[in-house]
C-alpha cells in the first residue's frame, strides 16, 4: 500500500509513491537521492537530519513523508547558489566548523533558521539554539564561531 | 515501524469519528513522541489520523481570566507569544525549554498532554496552574486529567481542543533536563495559582503529582527556605539509567527551591 506524495524540494516540484510509514528523511535520501540530509541517532535527538519545512527547521526523521504533502522543503543541497557556497557554508569552511562533517548539514540548516528570526545572535543564543544538534567530534566551539561569522556575513 | 493507514482529518468531528469506530486507530498531532514510539515498534496502530489539517486549533489568546491555548499550538508559538509572556510568563518560559528548537517547531500542547509522558513538561504547568482541558465533549480539570503513566481521562473518541490557564501570582518552572533529550528528569512548577499555592512535579513519578506539604509551607511563607527542609519519599518514583529513585526524590526539593527563587 503506497500513497503518492507531492511536494516542493529545493524549488523543484517532486513526487514519489511511498508507504505511509516512510519518514521524510527516507523519502529525501532513498526516493529523491538527496543524501546530504543525514540520519544520525534516528531518535529525534541529534539533529543531523534537520531540514526546513515551510521555512521552519524540523527533524526529518520525526516527520512522515505524507505529512509533507504540498509543503515547501529545503535541504542542504538547496542552500548554495550553484558552485558558490552560501555565506553560512563559507563561514563553516573558513572557521573549521566541521571535523568529520556528519552533523554539518543539520548544523547549517538549524543555524539558518536561527538567523532568520535572530539576525545578530549572541554566542549564548547560538549555543542555546544548538541544543538539538549534537556533534560527536566535540567541535562545538568552532561551530559557534562559524555561525557567528555566517550571521555577520549574511547581515552584510 | 509497522505499516498503517494514514488519514488526514479535516475536522475534529471527522477525526473523532475515525478513532471512535476503531480502537486501534491513533491520533497524530506534532508527533514528537508518537513518531519515535512508532519507530521503536512500541505501537502498531491500524490508522494514524493526522490532526495537522484541522484548522482553527492553534490559536493563542489572553484575557482578564487567563490564557487559552489551542491544542495544536506549537511549543515555539507559545514560547514566542507576547500575550502568554505578559499574562503568565512562567508558561512561556516552560514552553521555551521543551525539547529543542526543532521539537518546539512541531510539538503541540494537545499532543503533549494527551500522551502524558511522565517526563513531559506541560503536565507540570497544567497541574501547577490549575488549568482546564477542553475537549470535543467536555471540560476536565487538570487535577483529574492526568491519571497515570501515559494515561489520561480522555475517552477513545475524545480529542483535546484547547487548554485554559488561569492567571497566577508568582510562578516559575525549573527542570533538571536529560542532557540529550531535554525531557525532565525532574521538573517542578510552583505557583500562587488562582485557587491557592500549587507545587506540581513531573519526571519524578509515573505521572505528574502535587506535593501538599510544600504547598502548605509556601502558602504560609513564600520563600525557597520554606521548601528546603521538605522532601518526598523515593518509594514509587521512576528509576532508569539516567537517575535513581533516590536521586529523583532529592532533585524534587532542589528544583522546588530553585523554582521558588526564580519566581521571586
Amino acid at each position: 500500500m503506497t500513497v503518492s506524495v507531492s511536494l516542493t524540494v529545493n524549488g523543484e516540484a517532486v513526487s514519489a509513491d511511498v508507504e505511509p510509514r516512510t519518514l521524510l528523511v527516507q523519502m529525501l535520501r532513498e526516493e529523491l537521492g538527496l543524501t546530504g540530509t543525514h540520519v544520525g541517532c534516528d531518535t529525534s535527538q541529534c539533529g543531523a537530519c534537520v531540514v526546513h519545512v515551510d521555512g521552519e527547521s524540523v527533524k526529518a526523521c520525526t516527520l512522515l513523508a505524507v505529512q509533507a504533502e504540498g509543503a515547501d522543503v529545503k535541504t542542504i543541497e538547496g542552500v548554495a547558489d550553484g558552485d558558490t557556497l552560501h555565506p553560512m557554508q563559507q563561514a563553516f569552511h573558513e572557521n573549521h566548523g566541521l571535523q568529520c562533517g556528519f552533523c554539518t548539514p543539520g548544523m547549517i540548516m538549524s543555524a539558518l533558521d536561527l538567523v532568520k528570526n535572530n539576525p545578530d545572535p549572541s554566542e549564548r543564543e547560538i549555543r542555546e539554539w544548538l541544543e538539538g544538534n549534537l556533534c560527536r567530534c566535540t567541535g562545538y566551539h568552532n561551530i559557534v564561531k562559524s555561525i557567528d561569522a555566517g550571521a555577520r556575513a549574511m547581515r552584510g | 515501524m509497522y505499516n498503517f493507514e494514514y488519514k488526514k482529518a479535516g475536522s475534529v468531528d471527522e477525526a473523532a469519528g475515525i478513532v471512535g469506530a476503531d480502537d486501534e486507530a491513533k491520533l497524530l498531532a506534532g508527533g514528537m513522541t508518537y513518531i519515535p514510539t512508532l519507530k521503536q515498534r512500541l505501537a502498531a496502530p491500524t490508522t494514524v489520523v493526522d490532526l495537522n489539517g484541522v484548522g482553527g486549533m492553534d490559536g493563542i489568546s489572553a484575557d482578564g481570566n487567563g490564557v487559552t491555548v489551542g491544542a495544536m499550538a506549537r511549543h515555539a508559538a507559545v514560547a514566542a507569544s507576547a500575550e502568554v509572556a505578559a499574562a503568565i510568563p512562567a508558561l512561556a518560559d516552560l514552553a521555551s525549554h521543551i525539547g529543542d528548537p526543532q521539537v518546539r517547531n512541531r510539538g503541540t500542547i494537545g499532543g503533549s498532554i494527551a500522551n502524558n509522558d511522565p517526563a513531559a513538561d506541560y503536565p507540570a504547568a497544567l497541574v501547577g496552574l490549575g488549568a482546564t482541558v477542553q475537549t470535543n465533549k467536555r471540560t476536565i480539570a487538570a487535577d483529574d486529567f492526568f491519571t497515570g503513566l501515559f494515561e489520561t481521562a480522555l475517552g477513545q473518541d475524545e480529542i483535546v481542543t484547547a487548554v485554559s490557564f488561569p492567571r497566577a501570582g508568582k510562578a516559575a518552572y525549573m527542570k533538571f533536563p536529560n542532557p540529550a533529550s531535554r525531557y525532565a528528569i525532574v521538573g517542578v512548577f510552583v505557583a500562587q495559582a488562582a485557587d491557592g499555592v500549587r507545587v506540581a512535579v513531573t519526571g519524578a513519578g509515573p505521572c505528574v503529582f502535587r506535593v501538599a506539604e510544600m504547598e502548605a509551607a509556601l502558602a504560609a511563607n513564600w520563600s525557597a527556605d520554606s521548601v528546603a527542609g521538605l522532601g518526598i519519599s523515593a518509594d514509587g518514583l521512576n528509576e532508569d539509567i539516567h537517575a535513581s529513585a533516590e536521586y529523583r526524590a532529592h532533585l524534587v526539593t532542589v528544583m522546588a527551591k530553585r523554582a521558588v527563587a526564580k519566581a521571586g
